[in-house]
């Protein structure tokens, strides 16, 4: 392998024997990009009043939602002093990405937990009535309505103002959430292939794209095993979108490594052996190659020729499931492939695999897969695709109930 | 599926662009303006402009480290003496020694388990080829800008009045943002205490007068330290003489490690 610096062997700093950040900070962006895309397809219909997704605006909410409750646990496990990880709340560093990343995580979080309630506060309201407050599940139904066990045409258009604002309040907070992730990495100039202003950029679009394909492939699956009939418009116009969107990500993604190759600059003598080295099967050949051509080629195909139906929600979820692991990739190239240029600028420190330890890729899974279990609970619950609404026919007020004491 | 009436729109299409805007700029102006103008802006004051609390005693020293590459000879006795002085666990390094060996190939460089225990003798065929030869001492470069007290989530680095770059463990929560962020590969994660660490030019022996113990045991002055606001001291000659370099300059993190004779090949 080519090396960098005229050097002739392979010299990385007595101290990066290891790599720091392991398959646990992969996972980190990756959950939080998914946030981030599935709020974006809420707003679609929430704010720019996309009629085709209507149905899945509550859905992609609720998702949402599911992904930020386990969007720190990466970062708590990789800590190695967990039991203070709350002091990045309590004293926080002001000029730190990853302390004001805690504040706009845990903001937002608020806003998307509020907005879902004040969605579902209709249906909570109902049940509570329905369960007259009795028993542990009509106290929980209860606690839910904090109280308030009525609905009138007044809450409703209340409810649509917060709502807007929140909604309004959401996208700038969804982008600086995933904006700040993008600037944890962007900001450490000590790394080439990581300190870009690009990077937040790159990291926001591709937390759109993956939010976006990891939301449609939930939605397929939920309608096929609910029997529910699939929406062909909203699939067509989803791709529509997606594809424009992942058009911009994969520019942005080639054009930074393209300035570095055409300046040559100092990056380069580093990226240059480390995308053609270690990182060509991961890099070059799945993240570019296949991973971003084809659901490229295949959105094109969709938006532009308009297959059968049948053949739409297959190219779709192809599309989808490819681009849900290229932005997989494209995290492990940035988190674990900036590691491997050693800071001796002379070198690449080897990337070992650890399946079983505290950081290691069992644990990163669970935590991945934490999120659907998540979900499916509270689908069990609440109707998520159901209208939670209160039923504008009946103009009178639900009638007022108090729980039992 | 039903809609949900929030979502059915038509009844709300007249003024939705309107709202529209008017809810997103209302979203995007605080958070802009809590970026561009928040705490955040505090990085960028001079030490001497940010606030200082009652009785904090003003500094009476500003030290520094002065490394002449000439006057190394890669003996490694500063490397076992900081192993020794700092209960340094195995694999890492608070301090090391590289050697450069120049040749018409290329550079090659090692440094082989930090050169605790020195360097092989460069045997007669590379010694024929190799057109220089020499040894570097690495640590922590107690930078004036110092990224890695920047980025700490919890303000457990910081740089103190007298120039140490310090960490505190009782805050440190061991995320590594720290160990990223210097660009001289000098700070690690504490294997036993899993905090992060690096060279503190040993603080607990220069606060009881002391020398750093890599300085005192270096025996041919390869390695210097003192005070720089004091004159006469023996590392404020190589400001005078101004031949000093520090390592990676163009990432402006301004060093307070003053190399003296150090090759172009160094990174």
């Amino acid at each position: 392998m080519e090396l960098p610096g005229n050097s002739i062997t392979n010299y990385i700093f007595p101290n990066n024997y290891e790599i720091w950040w392991s398959i646990l900070i992969v996972i980190y962006p990756y959950i939080t990009g998914l946030i981030a895309g599935a709020f974006i397809v809420s707003t679609l219909s929430h704010l720019f009043r996309i009629k085709e997704f209507d149905n899945i605006a509550n859905f992609s909410l609720v998702t949402a939602f599911c992904f930020g409750c386990f969007a720190g646990v990466p970062l708590l496990f990789h800590l190695g002093q967990p039991q203070r990880a709350l002091e990045i709340f309590i004293t926080p560093h002001w000029t730190s990405p990853m302390s004001i990343f805690g504040y706009v995580y845990f903001t937002y979080m608020i806003l998307l937990a509020v907005e879902i309630w004040l969605i579902y506060r209709p249906f909570f309201i109902r049940r509570a009535n329905e369960t007259e407050g009795s028993g542990l599940v009509g106290y929980v139904w209860y606690a839910m309505t904090l109280g308030v066990t009525t609905y009138h045409p007044d809450s409703l258009r209340a409810d649509k103002k917060i709502s807007a604002i929140l909604t309004g309040l959401g996208i700038p907070w969804a982008f600086a959430l995933h904006g700040y992730v993008g600037f944890i990495f962007g900001s450490v100039k000590a790394i080439a292939m990581w300190g870009t202003p690009l990077q937040p950029v790159v990291f926001i679009l591709s937390a759109i794209v993956s939010g976006m394909a990891m939301l449609l492939l939930m939605y397929t699956f939920i309608a096929w095993r609910t029997k529910m009939p699939f929406e062909y418009p909203m699939i067509r116009k989803f791709m529509l979108i997606l594809w424009g969107v992942f058009l911009i990500d994969i520019s942005l993604e080639i054009l930074e490594l393209a300035f570095h190759k055409y300046e040559l600059d100092r990056q380069w003598e580093n990226l240059e052996p480390l995308m053609y080295g270690p990182l060509w099967e991961t890099l070059i050949v799945g993240q570019f190659l296949i991973l971003s051509l084809i659901p490229f080629l295949v959105l094109g195909f969709i938006s532009l020729f308009h297959p059968k139906d049948k053949m739409t929600l297959f190219l779709a979820n192809l599309a989808c499931l490819m681009i849900v692991l290229q932005v997989l990739l494209m995290r492990y190239n940035v988190v674990i492939g900036g590691q491997l240029i050693s800071k001796s600028e002379r070198g690449f420190v080897e990337f070992h695999w650890d399946f079983f330890s505290r950081e290691g890729v069992f644990m990163a899974a669970a935590i991945f897969i934490a999120p659907f279990v998540l979900y499916y609970v509270i689908s069990r619950v609440i109707p998520i695709f159901d209208s939670p609404a209160y039923e504008p026919e009946d103009d009178e007020a639900t009638e007022p109930h108090t729980p039992a004491p | 599926m039903n809609k949900h009436p929030m979502t059915d729109g038509q009844e709300e299409k007249t003024g939705t662009r309107r709202e529209f805007l008017r809810n997103v700029l209302a979203g995007t102006i605080p958070a802009t303006v809590l970026m561009v103008y928040g705490p955040g802006v505090l990085a960028h004051r001079e030490p001497s402009e940010l606030p200082r609390g009652e009785g904090i005693p003003k500094a009476e020293h500003y030290w520094i480290y002065v490394i002449n590459i000439n006057n190394c000879i890669g003996c490694g006795n500063c490397v076992r003496a900081c192993k020794a002085e700092n209960e340094v666990p195995d694999k890492t390094f608070r301090t090391w020694v590289e050697r450069y060996i120049i040749s018409g190939e290329g550079v090659h460089v090692e440094s082989p388990r930090g050169a605790l225990e020195g360097f092989r003798e460069i045997n007669a065929g590379v010694r024929q080829r190799a057109v220089k030869s020499y040894t570097v001492p690495k640590m922590c470069n107690h930078c004036h800008h110092p990224p890695c007290v920047k980025v700490c989530p919890v303000g457990a680095t910081f740089k103190s009045p007298e120039g140490f770059v310090l960490v505190d463990w009782e805050y440190c929560i061991g995320c590594a943002f720290c160990v990223q962020a210097c660009p001289y590969g000098a700070r690690f994660i504490n294997p036993k205490e899993h905090k992060a660490d690096k060279c503190t030019w040993c603080y607990h022996r220069v606060k009881a007068g002391k020398l750093p113990a890599c300085v005192t045991v270096c025996p041919n002055k390869a390695r210097l330290f003192g005070d720089r606001w004091d004159a006469e001291a023996e590392v404020t000659k190589v400001f005078l003489e101004d031949n000093w370099l520090v390592l990676k300059p163009h990432l402006t993190t301004d060093p307070t490690c003053y190399y003296v004779g150090l090759g172009r090949e160094v990174i």
